[in-house]
């Protein structure tokens, strides 16, 4: 088979193309640091009120040494004073610390319902805006990632970013004060043992840095082996009937136990390494105590520390601990939110190909519609010419059926006609119009497309109608049903408008999704319309109804249809046949049936097949 | 929560104990040491400072062997506490995911047991969030059980290691401990409300994310990015504000879980200064007591955490009973099914009714209430087929015709015996098929249903379903489907991976799959339930035309719409509201029965229709 070769795009001056770019979502390459620090700006409600709520961070946190020096304050002037214990010292220390305490703990209530706030106003922003930039992406872009990639953008990846700015953000923040805080009181009392605290911890905390790595990983194997381990119970599930009627039970029960396993290998493994980290705290804090008690007692025995700054020291040292404990957990919350933040900036920078040309686009006047093909090429990224120099004009007002083998171009074509994508080359015009100087309000509203699948929204069947044109009254929508002729059809459902739909429109017949649809086009009112006829058969019933609304929904507009079915082709003023990328054949279907060529052939094969 | 929910939760938990009670054991002595040793470490700190520290600060000297001795007490105390900690948590995890695995293959396996029927009463959904996240819940627990466990032991020990140093001081423990596990207590109750309204809010902006998502062409082609975003951004708002104020909760408890410790500690100090001043204790009774405040804090949360994933555990554990306790599955008997050639099938006086869940605009949906065999009697059926007499001889073709709803799909899955008719019997070259011997029916009939199932597995995998069989034969049966082209194209070919994380394909590739995952196992019996509605009619024409043309010793069931198809039949079977309303070839049934003709001149019909149409249209205009 000997494609074309791929010819390279004409630029046109101030013209977007996308031909020779990627349509996949961006991949960010930012370091760390660079992704956390756009990644907070996204949001500028992180950074409300942030300089308050690190103050009352910097409280609490301070807040925690309260009880060690308390400790030290009461041995060293209130129970070895001379002359038995000092209970008044003791009873004036013990109040202004309590008074402390509680403001510490009023500080920390303030600061962390501040956080809180600040988080998830900061994180809406995110979903919004991830949210708005999918649907502002091309159609070639937006398919070229699973539906459920895309949903964890607005999903999944913000949750990770929330565990982080929410819990190990703020622990982060907290241990490392914690840590700066413990060291400045060690080193009042005694520098020295404040260094043996650290030469203690530290190779801790260089292994937990190590250790964390190794979990990271073996968390991504945790989450890929349940994954495969909720497909395979899916599909005892959804495939209950294709398994029952070739009596594969049996394997497919050794499938469910070997992924099933093999989750559970790998949680056991991820969780070894997680719980690894806190026995070793315990072993390095004994070390630091046994350490620091001997050097302390020596250090006392010399002058240079008091038994109560002592005693205090052993308290400050589980002020080390957890932070020690916490750090592969923050890492870990860490590392996840800059990849949460680095999938969301991925979609962000993904510059959409099909772009509203802005305050420069031209508005469409209404009316019938001509469309111009002006010598367009396409191709799609690293792919051969699917649509090869094609030069056309539909007159207003015409009903033009598109038929060809799977692979001719067809699809492209309407592609294009609806601008979902842009000609590689060449240029395509509705009413003289290059349609990418025409802005995305007035395209939309005059050019609608009516895909092959009717897809309907969760809600009922006004609603879905309703969405064409949301200021639409029930009568209107009642009144564009009896023009389409679907009267009867309306009345013969139980609640009429009110009728749910179901998900994804699943409670209405495949015929009656379609019919919906045609009915949201007759409503959206546009003056070109471009359907993708659906393939699939539906009963015979509704089948009259389809056509029948079709009827309605084409007259007095330029209609552009692919056709999958003879009756269309046969019903439309004109045909447009395509093989290989080109227009080879044009004309009436009586014209073009009884000449020989691709259509007479294409016709020749419905015949066989549907009459 | 409630003392039954506490109770039903303990329940659950003994299920997981008897079932692992090694593995229990382990994780609870674990705990049991660690607990142990903190609380003696708190004993070894006092000893340490009265005996070690204050005298040698008071003297001016010490030991060798006096440091020598408190520094190993420390250090032994580190080393055991340690190995309690990791024993206890290394346990815990092994024990939650031994149980989890366990009733994740038990749940899979009831689904592989129990019969369609059940299958259709329960949305997909729901029977995947058992196996899933309920399973999940249910054993929650198990991960906090051996460190409440070892908490209920310390806190013993610690009250009795306070009433053994003082009483006095000891009350303090007694009003601040309770006094904890009130505020755990109470916060749990708060938040769990707010908690779950806020999943819920998630999952909402989930879904509506999935739907806008799923839907872009159409928010696209008809220009409402702007309503649609609205529409997100407030489900978004929502959750919003259901995180901020389970994050309020949180921060007040937090400070509060912190400060009554401290309080504690420090009302240790101003009591302990009184009791050494009446000689009643000693500076390291004192040290001893306050190290314990701090100590105990963490565990007595623990006790919280286990009451809070509690009711979640109890509502996990109850949905994945209910699956592992439903009635029903398909008994076989012995008899295997000989011969070669199509079968010959017979359906005598066969009747089927569902459970009529509940109507709406003539689409009946899966039952969603009904959990018990004994509840679908109760519940109104609706009759989807009744007294149907067929005979199909061997090694004919059958098309099934009829309106939508007429039992056409119902009378395939008959045959297949993937459900039991309510009255009758289907017999396969005479045998009653309930009387055939497990994986007989599999072996020699196939159905290729509307709807394509495509396994997450290689593309000979889902031709071979795991058989063993050639390459050669593989291809073969791609071919009489029409889809060995697009395998070929495929990157991999027949190790092309499908599905979720490999290569997906358009509804007419995957019913061509489907197709030959049938046609490769060379069935005696072969039902095509609308098996090619997605494919082009070209295309469809092409296979059809195919399985005629090769010697397939089969006899060939085809549920259709389209008249050629029909027309490929031998016979034509005319189904009308669940009865054999007639039968013969395609010309007598078109000459005799009204009703078939109306139905497959349909097409023709719309076509005439529109035909008029446009002849008043063009009147009007002129």
């Amino acid at each position: 088979m000997s494609a074309p070769a791929p010819t390279r795009p004409d630029r046109a001056e101030g013209v977007p193309t996308n031909a020779d770019a990627a349509p996949a979502l961006h991949r960010s390459t930012d370091s760390a640091w660079a992704t956390l620090r756009r990644g907070l700006a996204l949001s500028p409600e992180f950074a409300h009120g942030l300089l308050l709520t690190l103050f009352l961070a910097l409280v609490a946190t301070a807040g925690r040494i309260v009880v060690p020096v308390a400790v030290q304050q009461v041995i060293d002037n209130g129970l070895v004073a001379e002359g038995g214990p000092d209970i008044g010292f003791v009873a004036r220390a013990v109040t202004v610390c309590a008074v402390l305490v509680l403001l510490t703990g009023i500080c920390s209530y303030f600061m962390n319902a501040r956080l809180y706030r600040a988080t998830e106003f900061g994180l809406a922003t995110l979903r919004r805006k991830a949210f708005r930039h999918v649907h502002d992406l091309s159609v070639l872009t937006q398919n070229s990632e699973r539906k459920g990639a895309l949903v964890s953008r607005v999903t999944g990846d913000v949750d990770q970013i929330s565990a982080f700015m929410q819990r190990g953000g703020v622990l982060l923040i907290v241990s490392v004060g914690q840590l700066i805080v413990a060291t400045v009181l060690m080193s009042v009392y005694a520098w020295q043992l404040a260094l043996l605290t650290w030469v203690c911890f530290l190779p801790l905390l260089f292994g937990v840095r190590w250790l964390q790595k190794l979990l990271s990983k073996a968390y991504l194997a945790v989450r890929e082996r349940t994954g495969d381990m909720l497909g395979v119970i899916g599909e005892t599930v959804m495939g209950a009937a294709v398994i029952r009627a070739h009596g594969t039970e049996t394997r497919t029960a050794r499938r469910v136990d070997e992924t099933v396993l093999a989750t559970r290998t790998a949680q056991v493994r991820a969780q070894r390494l997680s719980m690894a980290v806190s026995p070793f705290a315990e072993f390095i804090a004994a070390l630091a105590y046994a350490s620091i008690v001997v050097a302390g007692v020596l250090l006392g025995i010399a002058g240079e520390l008091t038994a109560g700054e002592l005693v205090a020291f052993l308290f400050v040292i589980t002020l080390f601990i957890t932070p020690m404990i916490m750090a592969t957990e923050i890492f870990n919350e860490a590392q996840n939110a800059i990849a949460g933040w680095r999938r969301v900036l991925g979609v962000l920078d993904t510059v959409p190909d099909i772009a509203d040309p802005g305050p420069r686009g031209r508005e469409l006047p209404r009316g019938p519609v001509s469309v111009r093909f002006d010598q367009v090429s396409y191709a799609y990224p690293s792919g051969p010419l699917v649509l090869d120099d094609v030069d056309l004009e539909i007159r207003p007002g015409r009903r033009v059926a598109v038929v060809g083998e799977t692979g001719s171009g067809k699809t492209t074509f309407v592609k294009l006609l609806t601008r979902l994508m842009d000609p590689a080359k060449g240029a395509v015009l509705l009413d003289d119009v290059d349609l990418r100087e025409v802005a995305f309000s007035s395209l939309r509203a005059r050019v609608v497309m009516v895909p092959q699948e009717g897809f309907l929204f969760d809600s009922t069947l006004g609603e879905n109608i309703r969405f064409a044109r949301p200021e639409a009254t029930d009568t209107e929508l009642v009144e564009a049903i009896t023009e389409m002729g679907l009267g009867e059809w309306l009345t013969g459902l139980a609640h009429g408008l009110a009728t749910p739909v179901g998900q994804r429109g699943e409670s209405l017949s495949a015929g009656e999704r379609q019919l919906v649809a045609l009915v949201r086009a007759y409503v959206a009112d546009p003056d070109l319309l471009v359907l993708d006829e659906a393939t699939s058969a539906v009963d015979p019933a509704t089948e009259v109804r389809i056509q029948r609304a079709l009827e309605r929904l084409t007259s007095g507009r330029t209609s552009v249809a692919i056709a999958h079915r003879l009756s269309t082709a046969e019903a439309a003023d004109e045909v447009l046949v395509f093989d290989a990328g080109r227009v080879v054949q044009r004309g009436s279907h009586a014209e073009l049936v009884v000449r020989p060529g691709v259509y007479a052939d294409l016709h020749a094969s419905w015949v066989t097949s549907s009459a | 929560m409630d003392s039954r929910v506490l109770a039903e939760g303990l329940r659950v938990l003994w299920v997981a104990i008897r079932a692992e009670p090694w593995i229990f054991a382990l994780a609870v002595g674990g705990a049991a040491l660690h607990a142990g040793v903190a609380v003696a470490s708190a004993t070894v700190l006092g000893r340490v400072t009265e005996d070690v520290i204050l005298p040698a600060f008071a003297q001016g000297e010490t030991t060798t062997g006096a440091l020598v001795a408190a520094a190993s007490l420390l250090l032994a105390v580190g080393v055991l506490k340690g190995l309690g900690l990791a024993a206890r948590r290394l346990y815990a995890g092994l024990m939650q995911f031994r149980m989890q695995a366990r009733y994740r293959q038990a749940v899979a396996r009831k689904y592989l047991d129990l019969p369609l029927s059940w299958h259709q009463r329960h949305p997909t959904g729901q029977l995947l969030s058992n196996a899933n996240a309920d399973v999940e819940a249910a054993w929650g627990p198990l991960a906090p059980l051996p460190m409440a466990v070892g908490s209920v032991f310390m806190l013993v020990i610690a009250a009795a290691a306070m009433l053994l140093t003082d009483s006095v001081l000891a009350l303090v423990g007694f009003v601040v401990f309770p006094a904890l596990a009130v505020a755990n207590v109470v916060f749990q109750r708060k938040v769990t409300p707010v908690d779950t309204r806020a999943q819920m809010l998630r999952a909402r902006v989930s879904e509506v994310a999935h739907e806008s998502f799923d839907g872009a062409l159409v928010v696209k082609s008809l220009g409402r990015e702007d309503t649609e975003t609205e529409r997100f951004t407030a489900a978004a708002h929502r959750l919003r504000d259901a995180q901020i104020r389970v994050g309020r909760m949180r921060a007040m408890f937090d400070p509060v879980m912190d400060s009554l410790p401290n309080l504690g500690v420090l009302a240790v100090l101003l009591i302990g200064a009184i009791r050494i001043e009446s000689g009643a204790v000693s500076s390291g009774d004192l040290v001893q007591i306050a190290y314990l405040f701090t100590l105990l804090a963490l565990p007595v949360r623990s006790l919280g955490w286990l009451l809070g994933d509690m009711p979640r555990s109890v509502v996990g554990w109850r949905r994945v009973s209910a699956v592992l306790g439903a009635q029903g599955r398909t008994e076989h008997g012995r008899t295997p099914l000989d011969g070669e050639g199509g079968l010959r099938v017979e359906l005598d006086e066969v009747g089927f009714s569902y459970v009529d869940a509940y109507q709406e605009n003539g689409n009946a949906t899966r039952d969603l209430s009904v959990q018990s065999p004994e509840g679908i009697e109760a519940e109104p059926r609706t009759t989807v087929l009744s007294d149907v007499h067929l005979t199909l001889a061997s090694g004919r073709t059958i098309a099934l015709v009829g309106p939508t709803g007429a039992g056409k799909s119902t009378l395939t899955t008959l045959l297949m015996r993937l459900v039991d008719p309510d009255s009758g019997t289907v017999r396969f070259n005479g045998t009653d098929v309930r009387e055939l011997a497990p994986g007989e029916i599999a072996r020699t009939a196939a159905l290729v249903p509307q709807s394509a199932f495509v396994f997450e597995d290689t593309v000979r995998d889902n031709v071979t379903l795991g058989g063993d069989i050639d390459d050669a034969l593989v291809w073969e049966a791609l071919r009489l489907a029409r889809a060995d082209s697009f395998v070929a194209a495929l990157p991999e070919g027949l190790d092309t991976r499908l599905g979720e994380r490999g290569t997906s394909l358009s509804g007419g590739q995957r019913q061509r799959l489907a197709l030959a995952r049938a046609l490769v196992r060379r069935p005696r019996l072969l039902i095509l339930d609308d098996a090619t509605s997605a494919v082009d009619p070209q295309v469809e024409a092409q296979i059809l035309g195919g399985l005629r043309d090769i010697e397939l010793s089969a006899t060939v069931v085809v549920v259709a719409y389209r008249r050629a198809t029909i027309e490929l039949a031998d016979e034509v079977v005319y189904l009308e509201q669940g009865t054999v309303h007639d039968r013969g070839t395609h010309a007598e049934l078109l000459e005799r029965s009204p009703g078939y003709h109306a139905l497959v001149t349909a097409y023709e019909n719309a076509a005439e229709q529109r035909v008029a149409d446009a002849a008043t249209e063009q009147e009007v205009t002129r």
